[in-house]
């Protein structure tokens, strides 16, 4: 019998994913490591992990990584990049780290076009934390900060970083995706995959935002976290490419 | 080398692009301004990167993300701007990864005065984030001594793997000196140096567990961190060894001043000016003020010395305590002191030391 898949070289052989059952980081990071074997581009890669649990990965991945001071994982890349412009240099952040605390320096390598590209988790939560409210929780949604569920009066509505990120005129490529079907994986490594195609053509910035859950923090078994992601999350979410400079190119 | 007329901000700038500085991020603030401006001219001539950052805490990150990736880099600031870098400065030193940056000190608390002063010394000596590390902290005198420090910041940074901070003030960066440039690195010297960090650098590597570069600020692992912790400790004691000092006129002193930085400038003058009218004075001053020259207080004659006179341009005084630290008791200290953007008068000096003479 032929094999016709195994696992991406890329996470350790002998190492355990950290996380819990039914979130999508684990997912999202196979699909990253496939593609960085498909563009043979895995001893260019030069990893920013941002803050929580989208740093968990850092002892597992087999390619070269840092962790940012949390928010700051776009600064750091510039640096990386700009110095180094022969990497493929992304970042790995969720949306506290990214659209939160990180608002200046993600809307400002954007702004800038830097030549990188942002892996951009959100799950409408802070994960590692605990539960607490995030700049992408839903209206309603409880969250161990907002108990009665997020208030528009006093918290604001959720934040669309693909929609702000499409105001600015320097961005390359946004596309949002999720990865709650097989079908949506697909489409996600595709993304990820034209995000580093992007990089290394020197087009700049690309950001894939990738909708996921967190059953742990949403209280809800893997199932219906999916459920949850299709009849909440990508309403307000809705999934597709927002810019792509490429097409204007055509 | 011919001597050159420079500002003490455009010298230390000029003086890490020949120590081999390929980038550069900063955020404006008073009174460093002209480190940025002529940057951003300088090291696109030599194939180097600067980068307007969108603040002070984005700034220290690319230089964090820069060093990561093996480039020798800097950022500066003054004192409210350094207090916002600290974050990153505190990751650069748990991480292991090599830069230099310049503190052009004004007064504070807050946003201060943006006239030079001394308030930063705990900051610079004590805690520059957090977490409890340690750094190498050079403080010059002159414009100088600023240009040949700031060659000694780049080589300690790479050596040990550290962040280096030049603790300036606001009189050493407005100021105009004549001063000696060091020969610049050539590019294939500054290659070098970069390609002798490939080893650890994050830029990508072939597929090998063993060896991926692994730049993180922190462990999962307590008994990893605490390994971490020791021989960090381990090199801290290491550079006791190095502590730099000037001495001047101690032999047969009976009134010394202790200053650092642009106050050591003042006191030195002092001395001359004491001594003309047959007062014995000398003075201590530390080159490093991390490591701090312990060493140099031991070497005093306590036989004939009666009184340690503290100079420094911070109010409450903060240099004072690594100095009594230092004296152990072997004397009396008394301090002499300004602030709030005010400049430290020589003639102040001269009148405190007269007292303390006269007793």
């Amino acid at each position: 019998m032929n094999k016709i898949y195994t696992r991406t070289k890329t996470i350790q052989a002998d190492k355990v994913s950290g996380f819990c059952p039914g979130c999508m980081h684990s997912t999202v990071i196979k699909l990253i490591g496939e593609v960085l074997e498909e563009l043979n581009v895995v001893d260019k890669a030069a990893c920013v992990l941002g803050i929580g649990c989208c740093g968990l990965h850092m002892d597992y991945i087999a390619y070269d990584n840092t962790t940012a001071p949390h928010g700051r994982a776009c600064a750091v890349a510039t640096g990386m990049k700009r110095t180094n412009p022969d990497s493929l240099v992304f970042t790995y952040q969720g949306d506290g780290d990214f659209a939160s605390i990180g608002l200046a320096e993600s809307m400002s390598a954007a702004n800038r076009g830097e030549n990188i590209t942002v892996i951009f988790i959100n799950n409408g939560i802070y994960g590692m934390t605990g539960g607490q409210m995030a700049p992408t929780t839903l209206v309603g949604m409880k969250a161990t900060t907002a108990p009665k569920g997020r208030d528009p009066k006093e918290h604001g509505y959720p934040m669309h970083m693909c929609e702000i990120l499409n105001q600015l005129t320097a961005p390359y490529y946004l596309e949002r995706t999720s990865c709650n079907t097989p079908a949506n994986v697909n489409k996600t490594k595709a993304a990820i995959k034209k995000a580093f195609q992007n990089q290394l053509d020197g087009k700049g910035f690309s950001m894939v935002e990738i909708v996921t859950g967190c059953p742990t923090n949403w209280g809800l078994d893997a199932l219906r976290s999916l459920d949850f992601i299709e009849e909440k999350m990508l309403p307000e979410y809705p999934l597709g490419v927002i810019r792509d400079r490429s097409k204007e190119e055509a | 080398m011919a001597r050159v007329f420079m500002k003490g901000t455009e010298a230390v700038a000029e003086a890490a692009v020949r120590a081999g500085c390929r980038f550069f991020a900063g955020y404006p603030i008073t009174p460093q301004n002209e480190v940025p401006e002529y940057l951003s001219r300088r090291l696109p001539e030599v194939g180097g990167v600067f980068v307007q950052g969108e603040s002070e805490v984005a700034s220290i990150n690319m230089v964090y993300g820069a060093a990561s990736a093996g480039t020798r880099s800097m950022t500066s600031s003054s004192s409210p701007g350094i207090a916002l870098k600290s974050e990153g400065i505190s990751y650069c030193a748990a991480a292991r990864v090599p830069m230099v940056y310049a503190n052009f000190a004004r007064g504070g608390p807050g946003v201060g005065s943006i006239q030079p002063a001394q308030q930063d010394y705990l900051q610079a000596t004590k805690a520059s984030g957090n977490g409890g590390f340690r750094m190498p902290v050079l403080a010059p005198a002159t414009v100088q001594e600023a240009v040949d420090l700031t060659v000694k910041a780049f080589d300690w940074a790479d050596r040990d793997r550290t962040p280096v901070l030049l603790l300036a003030d606001g009189v050493i960066g407005t100021m105009m000196e004549p001063v000696v440039l060091p020969e610049p690195k050539s590019d294939e010297e500054v290659a070098a140096i970069k390609e002798s960090k490939k080893s650890w650098a994050c830029i990508g590597h072939e597929l090998d567990y063993a060896h991926r570069a692994w730049i993180q600020p922190g462990n999962w692992s307590t008994l990893v961190m605490q390994q971490c912790n020791e021989e960090a400790a381990a090199m801290y004691e290491s550079w006791k060894d190095e502590a730099m000092v000037e001495e001047y006129r101690t032999e047969d002193a009976e009134i010394i001043l202790t200053a650092y930085g642009i106050c050591g400038r003042i006191a030195k003058s002092a001395v001359n000016l004491l001594r003309a009218e047959g007062i014995k004075a000398g003075m201590v001053r530390p080159i490093t003020v991390y490591p701090f020259p312990e060493a140099a207080y031991d070497r005093l004659d306590y036989t004939k010395v009666k009184a340690i006179l503290d100079v420094e341009m911070s109010i409450p005084a903060l240099f004072v305590e690594d100095v009594k630290a230092a004296v152990k008791g072997r004397c009396p200290i008394e301090t002499c002191l300004c602030s709030g953007g005010n400049i430290m008068s020589r003639e102040a000096v001269i009148e405190a030391a007269k007292k303390l003479v006269e007793g």
